[in-house]
């Protein structure tokens, strides 16, 4: 398998006043093409600043970061932000729909920034939304949608430029327990396409269905173990029975 | 990104806060409409002053006679008779730049008829007066030189005169008047003139032959006359040029040695005209450059808006640059924004403008004039509002971290 995300002794260091706060101590980190990856870790164990960093939001203070091989440790902000145009997709926990723009428009902005004109654009942003399910909602607005389908939205706007990585923050945050599982069978659903999904998330729960589970606690990375992640389908199929046969009770 | 996406983005954003957009248009809308229309009314009062000097007879300069001076106290024009008719004579006949010239006495008289009397000015002069006037009969007809050489007493009368004597639109040809106790045969009624630059009423006078008037109205000097003298210049030559030969004319013929003063003055109402013209042109730049102002007011709201409009964007701002956008297509969609509000509102503005500009042409009685001049300059100054005030909250946005922006709340 290739290296997707490959970081070499990254630190990141804040000046408040005149404290130095360091985000992440020399963290090295290789994550394989495809994989399903969760970090977790309390506020302010540097899980955030880690993903800004994989997701070319923010520049390292020192070390190198290589994407797809390529190092972007040094980019500039035009540069950094046509590889998260091209190779990143976000996720975040307030969904970050454009308000009063139909699911439509709001998939096809990535595009539109990506330079993709007219038709082409529109056919790939209706694709995207038929691949997360809501290909009969693309006109709705985000106001008349619920929370999953607004964070779906949000998941085909990440997807719509066929990133190789896809970083989500608190994915689940602001859903409920059933809507959170319709999400992560989304998510993993995606993984077995081939994308790099980079989940953020202070839930075991939710840190279950990766592969992988990497914690965080005061800017270093204190365990990375792999397993059997649970499938979200077959969690969400049972709650379904669960809930209908209390329902018949 | 192309410019077309980011009108295509800017336009969308400016959509989705409808009320708000218009609201924000609303300084540039009135800013630009009230340009346009103070300068429409500028214009219209303009061409009114104008008109009512064109009224008068274009090309027009009036010869009068010069001043007596006794111990050093002058006294005004024309209290020394030094026209003489020969001297009419020799500026009609000798002078290539003249078309018309006619000899203008007045005085005032009570003008009565059967049952009406009214004081009123007396005008002695020539057929040619009326030329010189651009005047035209509306009933009956001028009089002729024969009348001129047979002294006939024969009256042309004006509109006001002719409504105090017989009532609004009678006809009085062929009526008898008396002037001064001597009966006038009514011959004409003159074309309704107006109001003179100063207000008088063109309309309230009478026009008799000079002959007749020098005669019977005002008993006169046989060789000098006792008013002035009315030219009109040729097109071609314009006032200028008849000026300078009626100037060497009357020196050379009144033996006036080179470095004395005239013994007559001139007086080019073309001049006059253009002087009065100037004073207009100043009261339309001052009206314009007052609704210049509100245009910045409206700019400043533009900026206004946008401030507001970046920081409560903030987080939008972050998702955008999250997805991709390079600070450019930041600073370009909030620059396209601010400039789509203000020619959006410049081109309300200029609606507005034309719409008020028509109102006021039409309860003043003035043309509805529109300079396209300005309505372009309106626009294009809009325009640079736009940009000029969208700079700076454009630049603030596009400088945003992106993780910050996106922390935001």
């Amino acid at each position: 398998m290739a290296l997707q995300v490959a970081l070499d002794a990254i630190a990141k260091v804040y000046r408040m006043g005149d404290i130095e706060v360091h985000a992440l101590r020399e963290v090295s980190l290789e994550i394989q093409n495809g994989e399903f990856v969760a970090v977790m870790g309390t506020s302010g164990s540097g899980k955030s600043t880690l993903m800004n960093i994989i997701g070319c939001l923010d520049r390292p203070s020192s070390g190198r970061y290589l994407l797809n091989g390529h190092d972007v440790s040094e980019l500039g902000r035009n540069q950094l932000a046509e590889v998260r145009n091209q190779q990143i997709g976000f996720v975040f926990q307030s969904f970050n729909l454009l308000r009063r723009t139909s699911a439509l428009e709001n998939v096809e902005l990535p595009l539109l920034y990506g330079g993709v004109r007219g038709k082409d654009r529109v056919r790939r942003a209706r694709e995207a939304l038929a691949r997360v399910g809501l290909g009969d909602r693309m006109d709705h607005h985000p106001n008349q949608m619920s929370g999953g389908q607004q964070q779906r939205v949000a998941v085909a706007r990440a997807v719509v430029g066929n990133p190789s990585v896809l970083v989500a923050d608190e994915p689940t945050g602001n859903l409920d327990s059933r809507t959170s599982l319709e999400i992560m069978a989304l998510f993993q659903e995606l993984g077995r396409t081939g994308i790099t999904v980079l989940i953020v998330t202070h839930e075991p729960d939710i840190a279950a269905y990766a592969e992988r589970v990497i914690q965080m606690k005061d800017g270093r990375v204190t365990s990375d173990a792999r397993g059997t992640p649970r499938s979200a389908q077959t969690d969400l199929e049972h709650e379904l029975q669960v809930g209908s046969t209390a329902g018949a009770a | 990104m192309s410019p077309l996406q980011t009108t295509r983005i800017a336009t969308l954003a400016l959509l989705r806060n409808k009320l708000r957009s218009f609201l924000t248009t609303l300084g540039i809308v009135i800013g630009v409409g009230a340009v346009i229309a103070m300068v429409a009314i500028g214009e219209g009062a303009k061409a009114m002053v104008e008109q009512s000097f064109a009224s008068m007879g274009s090309n027009l300069i009036i010869v009068t006679s010069g001043s007596t001076s006794r111990g050093g106290a002058f006294g005004g024009s024309g209290s020394m008779p030094s026209l003489t008719w020969d001297d009419l004579r020799a500026i009609q006949n000798e002078l290539s730049a003249v078309r018309y010239a006619a000899a203008q006495l007045r005085s005032n008289a009570q003008i009565v008829s059967e049952d009406e009397n009214w004081s009123t000015q007396v005008i002695g002069s020539a057929p040619e007066y009326l030329q010189i006037r651009d005047w035209g009969v509306a009933r009956g007809a001028a009089f002729t030189q024969s009348d001129i050489d047979g002294g006939s007493k024969v009256v042309l009368l004006g509109q006001t005169v002719s409504d105090k004597l017989y009532g609004a639109d009678a006809d009085p040809i062929g009526q008898t008047v008396r002037i001064r106790n001597a009966p006038f045969l009514v011959v004409g009624l003159l074309d309704r003139k107006g109001q003179s630059p100063m207000g008088q009423d063109y309309d309230d006078m009478v026009i008799v032959p000079h002959t007749t008037f020098a005669a019977k109205i005002q008993g006169g000097l046989h060789q000098f006359i006792a008013g002035v003298i009315y030219v009109t210049a040729n097109e071609r030559d314009g006032t200028a040029r008849a000026q300078a030969q009626i100037r060497e004319l009357l020196r050379d013929r009144h033996r006036i040695e080179i470095g004395a003063d005239d013994d007559f003055g001139l007086r080019d109402m073309t001049e006059m005209a253009a002087a009065s013209a100037q004073g207009t042109e100043t009261l339309t730049t001052l009206l314009a450059s007052v609704a210049a102002v509100s245009l910045l007011v409206g700019g400043i709201g533009i900026m206004n808006i946008m401030l507001v409009s970046v920081t409560e964007r903030t987080r939008e701002i972050g998702l955008r640059m999250a997805i991709g956008a390079k600070p450019r297509d930041i600073l370009a969609q909030f620059l396209v924004e601010a400039l789509a509000l203000s020619v959006a509102g410049g081109l309300l503005g200029i609606a507005l403008g034309l719409f008020a500009a028509r109102r006021m042409a039409d309860s003043f009685g003035w043309p509805l004039l529109l300079r396209t001049d300005v309505v372009m300059i309106a626009v294009a100054f809009s325009a640079l509002v736009g940009i000029g005030f969208g700079l700076y909250p454009a630049r603030k946005a596009s400088l945003l971290d992106p993780i910050d922006a996106l922390r935001y709340e």
